[in-house]
């Protein structure tokens, strides 16, 4: 009496097995063809730029290109550094000490990168004397924090250590 | 049938109305199959996702690859060794390629044996050749983008055979090329149309599938049977799950080339820079090529070679016409199934000798072997459909099986 029930509990297993596997295999062919698309090694294995900085002058800063993006590195002067690090954190609309935002007070080394739509802001220009982005009209401070237009946080800190007085890694 | 389709939805019927995207897919799921067809009729499907396979894997590959004779041969060793699963995908495309050849070989020897290139296929027959013919066009100019030694050697002797052409021969080459030699112009070319030819395929293929579901798939038997009636299956599931399981075994295969051998069907000359001031020893085309390419080495004369070579492919495209016989099925032809498998040797013996050197006694097989190919076509065909005795046919598909004749145990 219970043949045809049991029966049918087999089918349904040797279908949900085969639909199981089959989605299974199925994802498994998708995703090297979406992986593809990622970073490749060749790549990653650019993620890490060492700069020579014994030649920046007090007050200059250069670019450099790391992962496909600009770097810049400033050489701040002393009243740069003591602008940046008087401003109170209630004026600021990215609430950031520049204490947090620099390894050493004179190198302030960031991603030059309008956090707003992505464009490469101009260095000292702006109503802050720090940057200031052509595209849309974001001004920067000397810590290249967000202190007036549309951009919505400071400008990114990339990781980065000293590996002498003369010498950055970035990555 | 299909024609009269409604979908039960009330959106359905006001989408179906404007575009019969829902008449055309019940088409498909109810499209009387002969119910006796056997395995040799899936390689359709096969080739289909084969056509969908290269394509896919193609596209991936063309972000990756670029197209400039000092970057290609780099920009493979970059999708091989830096890009995620780039060696996979592109061990897909390249084993892909012969995977295609050895399906379609099969699929148009299946339509030799059962005579489904008559009448009323014609036209699927001869959209089968172009196919075929496009096919070879496109997997040469694939071979030539790694713009390793085989590459840079086969694409100076293949636009060579141009050359051959009286008067004007020297400038078809040039134009080919676009330049005095294979070089930069001639790999940025081939890239493109590469790109391109695949989805002329697809069109063809759609063309192809259309003429095919006006009469009907041929079958086992080779008889015209009604539609639909007992001696018919809907295509889906029946055909479906079965076209599925075939193409799952041909995966298998597929697979055991891309995992273990992928490098055994090519050649290790290509792992070599194209270098233009030497020629490798050998130069050998792909496996899939080889039968035309003994044609060409066994005619001891430039331009008689690469007649013999178009016409060995241009023939096949006259075949309903040489064979004239009214009756389709290799197994109600007594001689005729001789005379096929006879063609079989015969091409499988040009592909060996098409693999070696063209000299002392390959040469002369390969000459004989020639000499037959057309002579089958040309003289076997048209005499054998005139005089041969066929054996008596059935009435339906269902009448062998029901009357238990046994004369079907070889199919």
């Amino acid at each position: 009496m219970d043949k045809p029930d049991k029966k049918k509990n087999r089918r349904d297993f040797i279908f949900t097995a085969s639909y199981t596997i089959g989605a299974v295999g199925l994802g498994a062919t998708i995703w090297p063809l979406i992986d593809q698309m990622n970073p490749d090694s060749s790549v990653k294995a650019l993620s890490t730029t060492e700069v020579d900085i014994s030649q920046i002058q007090p007050g200059k800063s250069i670019t450099v290109l790391w992962r496909g993006k600009p770097v810049f590195i400033k050489r701040r002067t002393q009243s740069e550094i003591s602008e940046a690090q008087s401003v109170k954190l209630e004026e600021l609309k990215h609430p950031e000490k520049d204490q947090d935002r620099v390894k050493k007070p004179e190198w302030l080394v960031m991603l030059g990168i309008c956090t707003h739509l992505g464009c490469v802001p101009l260095s000292d220009k702006g109503e802050y004397q720090g940057w200031f982005c052509p595209c849309h009209g974001s001004h920067y401070d000397t810590s290249g924090r967000i202190r007036k237009g549309p951009a919505p946080v400071n400008m990114e800190i990339p990781k980065y250590t000293f590996i002498d007085d003369n010498t950055i890694k970035i990555g | 049938m299909s024609d009269h389709y409604t979908p039960s939805s009330k959106f359905g019927k006001w989408f179906n109305d404007r575009l019969p995207l829902l008449s055309l897919s019940a088409h498909l799921r109810e499209y009387p199959t002969p119910r006796n067809l056997n395995y040799w009729w899936t390689f359709g499907g096969i080739l289909t996702f084969c056509l969908m396979s290269q394509i896919i894997t193609g596209v991936v590959l063309g972000m990756h690859y670029v197209a400039h004779a000092d970057m290609a041969f780099n920009s493979i060793e970059h999708i091989m060794r830096d890009v995620n699963y780039g060696w996979l995908i592109r061990y897909i495309h390249s084993n892909g390629a012969s995977m295609f050849f050895l399906a379609v070989y099969i699929h148009i020897f299946r339509s030799l044996f059962y005579g489904s290139y008559k009448s009323p296929r014609e036209i699927i027959w001869i959209l089968g050749m172009l196919i075929y013919l496009l096919m070879m066009a496109t997997a040469f100019m694939g071979y030539v983008l790694p713009w390793g030694q085989m590459s840079f050697w086969g694409a100076t002797v293949i636009t060579n055979l141009f050359s051959a052409v009286p008067l004007v021969g020297e400038s078809i080459t040039e134009w080919l090329w676009g330049g005095y030699a294979v070089d930069n112009p001639t790999l940025t070319r081939f890239f493109s149309l590469h790109y391109l030819l695949p989805f002329l395929i697809l069109g063809l293929v759609v063309l192809h599938i259309w003429a095919l579901h006006v009469p009907g798939n041929n079958n086992p038997v080779g008889i015209d049977i009604k539609k639909p009636s007992s001696d018919t299956v809907p295509f889906h599931p029946y055909i479906t799950i079965k076209d599925l399981f075939a193409l799952l075994v041909f995966l298998i295969i597929f697979s055991g080339f891309v995992f273990f051998a992928p490098n055994i069907l090519g050649h290790s000359d290509n792992y070599i820079q194209a270098n233009p001031l030497v020629t490798p020893k050998h130069i050998v085309p792909e496996w899939y090529l080889l039968p035309f390419y003994a044609i060409l080495r066994s005619v001891p004369d430039k331009l008689g070679g690469v007649i013999l070579l178009f016409a060995s492919i241009f023939i096949l495209m006259a075949l309903p016409w040489l064979d004239s016989s009214k009756v389709r099925s290799a197994i109600f032809r007594p001689i005729y199934k001789q005379f096929f498998w006879l063609l079989m040797v015969d091409v499988l013996v040009l592909g060996y000798m098409g693999a070696m050197p063209a000299e002392g006694t390959y040469l002369l097989i390969a000459r004989v072997a020639t000499a037959y190919y057309f002579i089958h076509f040309i003289v076997i065909l048209p005499i054998l459909s005139k005089f041969e005795k066929t054996e008596s046919l059935p009435l339906s598909i269902s009448d062998p099986v029901l009357t238990g004749r046994t004369d079907r145990s070889d199919v």
